[in-house]
């Protein structure tokens, strides 16, 4: 199919090769790879789980970072517009969640959950209604300002615990069910080490794997969700006005209408995954929503590439997986980083797993570029 | 031919009517009380040398600028300061002069999102998937692939618009505005680089759009073309309406023969 032997067309053609599979054998795999997802703290897979720390915490660190991406990739790679200051949403939804569930109000989480998703929404919708009307860079200066005032004004406020921050952030109601054995592999052969045991399923303060499962199980309906929005008039509306803002209006799409319903949705997940982290940490303070949070959460999304959601899962997983895995060489860790995403930019500046659209516009300028190169050395016509 | 348009056209209804339309960018008079008006099923063609205001007519009728004077109204009631989306729901469509589709989107879904003019799925239809999503999916899926077949385009439904041939993206545009419903369409010079072949397929085309129950304002600049396929002509100069009239009347009408061919000032008058 491609001229091009690379990795391009190797996860493209993969691509193509699962779509390509009938139904039951499909949803089998996607079964088996959301069982391996929940067992994977379990299984403790020598390497993959890293040294010295919980699995369990660092998977669950994964999990809101994939939320956030998702939700950032609403924005971001749907709609198209760029937000440098998403860790506000993020705030806000941890905030409400701590104030509710703490010293001001003691609710438990799971009443607390929906006002802390329903303030983020609601800031979004605040914020996006006046700057939604700038485009490209200037909303990008906006959003940036945005996710320093919110972290500002709770450094600022004795209310919101200052820069103390606020402790004793409930955690979700549980039900001690049944103890799940770890795996162990000190000898070199997997065994089952009933010393080691999960709770399922309590969220404890030790073992953090509940909180993965959690997380995990709100990634999957959040991904499910994206894909039946994404696949609809609302999906189309985003691409439209992304690709060409005047003419989708034109076309008849409110843009401003489907940018604020980008712009409301993304701060929605962004709120939620702020709440679980909230909830999970049982402390935070501003230090936990600093500007370079945005641009992780902004590097997730485009380093696993901006407008396709296993992409941008991808992405969430090396920014949030890989610092702790090789925790010896967090001195390195920027360098490493800045290093990364420089050989990104040159060699795959679509992002690891671009829509695969986007790869096919690739392909076929490249045929046509090597056509024209082929018969003569004329100008590339019309771009 | 013509004696019979004049009998029928004084009894036919107004799409469209362009009242004393004026348009000022500062100090620059871009369109200087041009009245004329468009009636239903017709294909009127807007003509005029380069910079006579032809463009900036269609984009005061699509709502990108708003009237300085003057009124514009669409089927009886006034659009002039109407927002862009709503004009193009009451029902007016247009292509562009030069090629502006979602390049990144497959040719069925530009058109998809055309469709969606007329549709209301919000949020919640699509996150649930209830019937409203369902149904609009549907008819708006079938319209689609109506319009491609229309246009010739079915089997390049999949294939992403910018990948789409120069002919190909010209009439995937038509398609796109096509597929909102209007009851108007404004087609922008929709034969620019296309060779005598294909502008005397356009103009087939065009007919056909015509026949399907649109009225067709046409911007070209191709004599032939435009003499060939509209019922009247309006032409323009400097911002101002020269002449109108049927393509016979236009043909010899010494103003606009002046205008194009540039008659020194006492020959054309």
């Amino acid at each position: 199919m491609s001229k091009t032997p690379s990795v391009k067309g190797i996860t493209s053609s993969f691509g193509s090769r699962v779509a390509g599979l009938p139904k039951p054998a499909k949803i089998g795999m996607w079964i088996a790879l959301a069982v391996f997802a929940y067992a994977l703290p379990l299984l403790e897979p020598p390497f993959i789980s890293p040294p010295g720390t919980d699995f369990g915490g660092v998977l669950f660190t994964v999990t809101i970072y994939m939320l956030v991406a998702l939700g950032l990739n609403i924005v971001v790679g749907y709609a198209g517009l760029l937000d440098l200051g998403y860790v506000g949403f993020y705030a806000v939804g941890a905030y409400t969640a701590a104030i509710l569930t703490t010293f001001h109000a003691n609710w438990p989480l799971l009443l607390a959950l929906p006002f802390a998703v329903l303030a983020s929404t609601v800031s979004g919708i605040l914020l996006g209604a006046p700057t939604l009307r700038v485009r490209g860079d200037y909303l990008a200066i906006v959003t940036l300002g945005f996710g320093e005032i919110i972290r500002l004004v709770a450094l600022n406020t004795e209310w919101l615990g200052a820069s103390k921050g606020i402790n004793d952030i409930a955690r979700p109601p549980g039900v001690e069910l049944f103890e799940i054995p770890h795996l162990n592999w000190d000898s070199g052969t997997p065994l089952l080490d009933f010393n080691d045991t999960t709770t399922f399923i309590e969220f404890g303060v030790l073992d953090q794997i509940p909180y993965y499962w959690m997380g995990l199980t709100v990634v999957i309906i959040v991904l499910f969700a994206d894909k039946l929005i994404k696949d609809s008039r609302v999906g189309r509306a985003w691409e439209a006005t992304r690709e060409d803002e005047d003419v989708a209006e034109l076309m008849g799409v409110p843009t401003f209408r489907f940018k604020l319903l980008a712009f409301a949705t993304g701060a929605f997940i962004g709120g939620l995954a702020g709440a679980l982290y909230a909830s999970r940490q049982s402390f935070i303070n501003p230090l936990s929503f600093l500007l370079l949070f945005s641009i992780m959460f902004l590097a997730a999304v485009v380093i696993g590439g901006q407008g396709n959601r296993w992409g941008v899962l991808v992405g969430a997983f090396l920014v949030a997986y890989l610092p702790e895995r090789f925790r010896e060489f967090t001195d390195f860790r920027v360098l490493v980083f800045g290093a990364a995403l420089m050989l990104l930019a040159i060699f795959r500046p679509e992002g690891l797993l671009p829509p695969r659209r986007t790869v096919r516009a690739k392909q076929a300028a490249a045929e046509i570029e090597a056509l024209e190169e082929g018969a003569d050395g004329e100008e590339t016509s019309r771009v | 031919m013509s004696e019979d348009q004049s009998t029928t056209t004084s009894s036919r209804r107004r799409v469209l009517e362009i009242d004393a339309l004026t348009l000022q960018f500062g100090g620059l008079t871009a369109l200087d009380d041009v009245t004329f008006h468009i009636e239903e099923g017709e294909i009127l063609g807007l003509i005029g040398p380069n910079g006579a205001g032809k463009t900036t007519c269609f984009n005061a009728i699509t709502g990108i600028y708003r009237p300085t004077r003057g009124d514009i109204r669409f089927e009886g009631t006034s659009i002039a300061g109407h927002k862009r989306f709503q004009i193009t729901q009451l029902g007016v469509a247009r292509t562009f002069q030069n090629i502006r589709l979602f390049r990144s989107m497959t040719a069925l879904e530009n058109v998809l999102v055309g469709a969606d003019a007329k549709h209301s799925t919000g949020m919640a239809s699509a996150l649930f998937r209830l019937p409203k999503h369902r149904r609009e999916e549907r008819e708006g899926h079938d319209r689609a692939m109506e319009l491609l077949a229309f246009m010739g385009l079915q089997k390049r439904a999949d294939e992403l618009a910018a990948n789409l041939s120069y002919g190909d993206q010209r009439r995937l545009e038509i398609a796109r505005a096509m597929a909102t419903e209007p009851k108007l369409i404004c087609l922008d010079e929709p034969a620019a680089g296309f060779n005598p072949a294909e502008k005397a397929q356009l103009m087939e085309l065009i007919r056909r759009v015509r026949d399907q129950g649109y009225t067709v304002l046409l911007i070209e600049h191709d004599m032939k073309l435009v003499m060939g396929v509209t019922d009247r002509i309006v032409v323009l100069e400097f911002g101002r309406k020269i002449a109108e009239g049927t393509p016979a009347e236009i043909r010899d009408n010494p103003a606009v023969i002046a205008a194009y061919l540039g008659v020194d000032e006492e020959d054309a008058s």
